[in-house]
């Protein structure tokens, strides 16, 4: 079927089958590669995008019910890699392997847009749907608090890519 | 720009000239050999061996020659070749190295020795490159070398007050003889024996310096396996049986191919090995939508083999048998264990068992494959590159060198992709489809199809005399094999490890601290209930079980055997970091601590756990002390290391198990498969002893002393003893 929605506020229109979740859309059709297959039944968070803001599994999401949906992925957080936890998970060099971290950010990026300051319990509650395999964790939350002072008005301090002390 | 070859007729570094004009420094030059004198040498994708490439604008590229799956290596190899050369950071870009064992020597991600085993060749390779800049610059200025000196990508002459960027003397390098080689052991054939750096004038090594891919993985870029498109690329998936080596008998391949996007389905006939090319159905369809949803409707009858009725129970059942018998084989024997239990002062008695687990990697197994010509190119997310080339080779009948593999970012290697299998699926697959394939595994595929870390079921009976020293003690091992001279072997003057083997259908692979992983939960365990049968301090008891005068060692001699004196050096420090025995801690929390000893690394952990009345568990804090050698690579990724590990046993110890029931695994997904999340994962805080010691490597040994430390908090927050993995519900009630 074809179906019209936005993608990191540009629109598009895909013909593809009508139970083909909105994970595979941006992936193989739409070849946005940051949002990552996990589990496919809604359990590792690996395939987090924002639908209006709220942060959602699209490996649950059919193109059936994607007209007129806006959705934001990794890709569209920010045009340049300038969001604040976008900074601070290179300030602090989170990853490892690196790849639930885009599912990570944008459970991430929700809970700040709720909460100014979040707290420990407020990451727990934001993030106990992404698994980390490489167990990133105490970096992750490091991360968080770190992006809330940027967000904040903190000064950023973020490295040039491929070099840091 | 051409420059002149340098006429090099020993396996000499050499240099030649890229496109873009710069400069590219490798280690040997067997081609070089057979050009002819004077011949004009130009850019060569072929030439092999390069690990730098300076450009005129002085930036610099370096090539990271092995798999990066989240230990941080891309990052690290590189910066001690940058060290050498004396770059700063910020000049260097880094290039993942394709594989090609020609050029780079052995290339892998495993065992915890891609430092050990490159440390010093990524060093010499680094020196190598600085001493013919040095030499370019002495040169041109008229001056001997030893009066120049290098810092941030130039060289210097400090009485003439004169300094040249790398950039400028492109060129000149070119025409200096390379320094001499020597054989170097594991890497390529030959690097330059050079002066090395003072360690204490290291600016890179030893610093804080962030993964070269964050900016890529932080903004969504392409970089996994499962991200890469080829040209008129189509998707399989691949149906193998829930039994492991269950053959395909037939299958409603008709059916398959008249579902929508559709391209290719047929039967694989495959092999017996299991973590070669089993049997299984193909689907080849234009999206993996599409194929997977034509795989839905597969209809396979099965010939399960042999192993369709094992089960985990039976598995259980059966080493209960055994352990009752007389072992079947004694593996060391010091001493004499009957007399010591029965004159020891106090004795104590546990059954041990840990399940299998799965590596669950996030990216699940996947792998693109284009076969033309011919030829095969393969793009795989592999930590042993080369024996896939040779799996896939032997397999299919091409000729080794007529496969090209493309090393692309790991999502997650554990161990689980030192095994090929996905490769040679993908490979098949394209070859048999004739299109490009991208070969991609469903999560329940990967859980259903690992090569799982070994069970194991132990029983120990050990004694200690009126001092409170430990004087006896024995372990019947049923499962496989264990070496004779583990821990605690030699420490205790009565010792008797005894096995007796398991056969069982599931197949094994290595998986972080393989052995390791299950044993030190075991022995670490064990080692605390004998300290509370003397009434000693866990923590000093350890430290004089390390003390007790050794027994000899038996068997062939092994270069990575425990050192009692680092050992105990990493106890004495997470005693400190911990606050062990200083802190009054309230009812239902308790400390635990264990060590061990493997990828010749040192480590000993201590965990805080808290237990609630209604047996909720909660892990307070880590502490996790390591001896690795005289220099930390990259303190950012040995940190990240750390915490990864300590948590990532916590994962294990705490919900993971996979288990066999009519010959298949049970567990399909995450929520079977429980691995830890956010709130229930500690802080974990790291330390390192630096000890005059080669470097060693990270990935691994930090992993299986936290198990045993939280096992052994447990029993202090609530006098349980936990013998068997996973904890999962054991505290309740
Ligand atoms: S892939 Fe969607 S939650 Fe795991
Ligand atoms: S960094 Fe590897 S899964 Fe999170």
């Amino acid at each position: 079927m074809s179906v019209s929605f936005k993608v990191n506020g540009k629109a598009v229109t895909v013909d593809a089958p009508s139970d083909m979740p909105l994970l595979w859309v941006l992936r193989d059709v739409l070849d946005l590669k940051g949002t990552k297959f996990g589990c496919g039944v809604a359990q590792c968070g690996a395939c987090t995008v924002h639908l209006k803001g709220v942060p959602v599994r699209s490996c649950q999401i059919p193109v059936s019910s994607l007209n007129g949906l806006e959705i934001t992925t990794i890709e569209g957080l920010s045009t340049d890699g300038t969001h604040p936890l976008q900074i601070a998970w290179q300030e602090i060099d989170v990853p490892q392997c690196g790849y639930c971290q885009a599912g990570q950010i944008m459970s991430a990026a929700a809970l700040l847009e709720q909460k100014k300051k979040p707290t420990d319990a407020d990451i727990d509650q934001a993030m106990g749907g992404n698994i980390c395999r490489c167990a990133t964790y105490n970096r992750i939350r490091k991360a968080i608090h770190r992006a809330a002072d940027i967000k904040n008005g903190g000064a950023s301090t973020t490295a040039p890519s491929g070099a840091a002390k | 720009m051409t420059i002149s070859p340098i006429v090099d007729r020993r396996d000499f570094l050499r240099v030649i000239a890229v496109a873009g004009g710069g400069v590219l420094f490798g280690a040997y030059a067997r081609r070089l050999d057979a050009a002819p004198a004077g011949a004009p040498l130009v850019a060569d994708p072929f030439v092999p061996n390069a690990f730098i490439r300076i450009m005129p604008d002085g930036k610099v590229t370096i090539i990271g020659k092995n798999p990066e799956g989240g230990q941080g290596i891309k990052t690290s190899l590189p910066m001690i070749i940058a060290e050498e050369l004396d770059v700063d950071w910020k000049m260097v870009t880094v290039e993942q190295a394709i594989s090609d064992q020609s050029k780079y020597g052995v290339q892998f991600e495993g065992g915890s020795l891609s430092t050990p085993m490159n440390y010093d060749l990524m060093r010499q390779i680094g020196a190598s490159a600085r001493f013919m800049l040095v030499a370019a610059a002495a040169k041109t200025w008229g001056v001997p070398d030893s009066e120049c000196t290098t810092a941030h990508g130039a060289v210097t002459h400090a009485a003439s007050k004169r300094t040249l960027p790398y950039g400028k003397l492109l060129a000149t390098a070119a025409t200096i003889t390379p320094p001499e080689m020597v054989p170097a052991v594991n890497g390529p054939p030959g690097v330059s024996k050079l002066a090395l750096k003072d360690p204490k004038n290291f600016k890179i090594l030893g610093t804080r310096v962030p993964q070269v891919d964050d900016k890529k993985i932080v903004t969504g870029k392409p970089l996994f396996g499962i991200d890469v498109v080829v040209p008129n690329m189509h998707y399989a998936v691949f149906e193998k049986c829930a039994v492991f080596g269950g053959k395909v008998v037939s299958a409603n391949i008709d059916r398959i191919k008249a579902m929508p996007g559709v391209k290719a389905a047929f039967v694989v006939e495959g092999g017996d090995a299991l973590d070669g090319l089993l049997s299984g159905v193909a689907i080849v369809a234009d999206s993996w939508w599409h194929a997977k949803t034509a795989r839905a409707q597969l209809q396979i009858t099965w010939n399960e083999g042999a192993t369709a009725q094992e089960s985990s129970e039976g598995y259980t059942k059966r080493a209960t048998e055994l352990s009752k018998l007389p072992a079947e084989k004694v593996v060391r024997k010091d001493g004499d264990i009957d007399a010591a239990l029965k004159g020891a002062a106090h004795t104590a008695e546990g059954a041990y068992y840990y399940p299998f687990i799965s590596h669950a990697t996030l990216e699940p197994q996947n792998c693109t494959a284009n076969f033309k010509d011919g030829k095969l190119e393969i793009w795989a997310p592999t930590q042993m590159p080369q024996p896939g080339r040779q799996l896939v080779s032997k397999t299919m009948g091409i000729a080794e060198n007529d496969i090209t593999i493309h090393l692309t970012r790991i999502g997650g290697g554990f161990g689980r992709r030192l095994k090929n299998d996905y490769m040679v699926e993908a490979a098949w697959i394209a070859r048999q489809a004739g299109l490009p394939v991208k070969l991609l595994w469903t999560r329940e595929d990967d859980m259903h199809h690992d090569h799982y870390r070994q069970a194991g079921y132990y029983w120990l009976k050990g004694g200690v005399d009126a001092k409170g020293a430990l004087v006896a003690w024995r372990n019947h091992f049923v499962m496989d094999s264990v070496a004779a001279n583990q821990f605690p072997a030699r420490f205790i003057p009565n010792y008797q490890l005894e096995t007796s083997a398991l056969p069982h259908g599931v197949p094994i692979g290595a998986l972080r601290a393989p052995g390791s992983n299950g044993l030190a939960f075991v022995i670490q365990s064990f080692i605390d209930e004998l300290a509370h049968a003397a009434g000693k301090d866990p923590l000093q008891f350890r430290i004089d079980l390390l003390s007790q005068t050794l027994v000899a060692s038996t068997g062939p001699a092994d270069a990575r055997i425990m050192d009692a004196e680092r050992m105990k050096g990493v106890l004495e420090l997470v005693r400190e970091k911990s606050g062990w025995g200083k802190k009054k801690l309230p009812k239902g929390t308790g400390m635990g601590v264990a060590f061990h000893f493997s990828h010749a690394g040192y480590f000993a952990e201590v965990v805080q756990a808290t237990v609630s009345a209604k047996g909720v568990l909660k892990i307070d804090k880590v502490w996790v002390a390591g001896d690795i050698g005289r220099q930390i690579t990259n303190l950012s990724g040995a940190e990240n290391q750390g915490q990864g590990a300590a948590i990532d046993g916590i994962s294990e110890a705490l919900g993971q198990e996979i288990t066999i029931n009519a010959g298949r695994v049970v567990q399909n997904n995450f929520d079977s498969y429980q691995l830890i999340r956010m709130p229930v994962a500690p802080p974990v805080e790291v330390h390192f002893r630096l000890t005059d010691n080669p470097p060693t490597g990270l990935g691994e040994p930090a992993l299986p002393p936290v198990i045993p430390a939280l096992c052994n908090a447990i029993f202090e927050a609530t006098g349980k003893r936990i013998r068997s993995l996973p904890i999962g519900t054991q505290l309740n009630g």
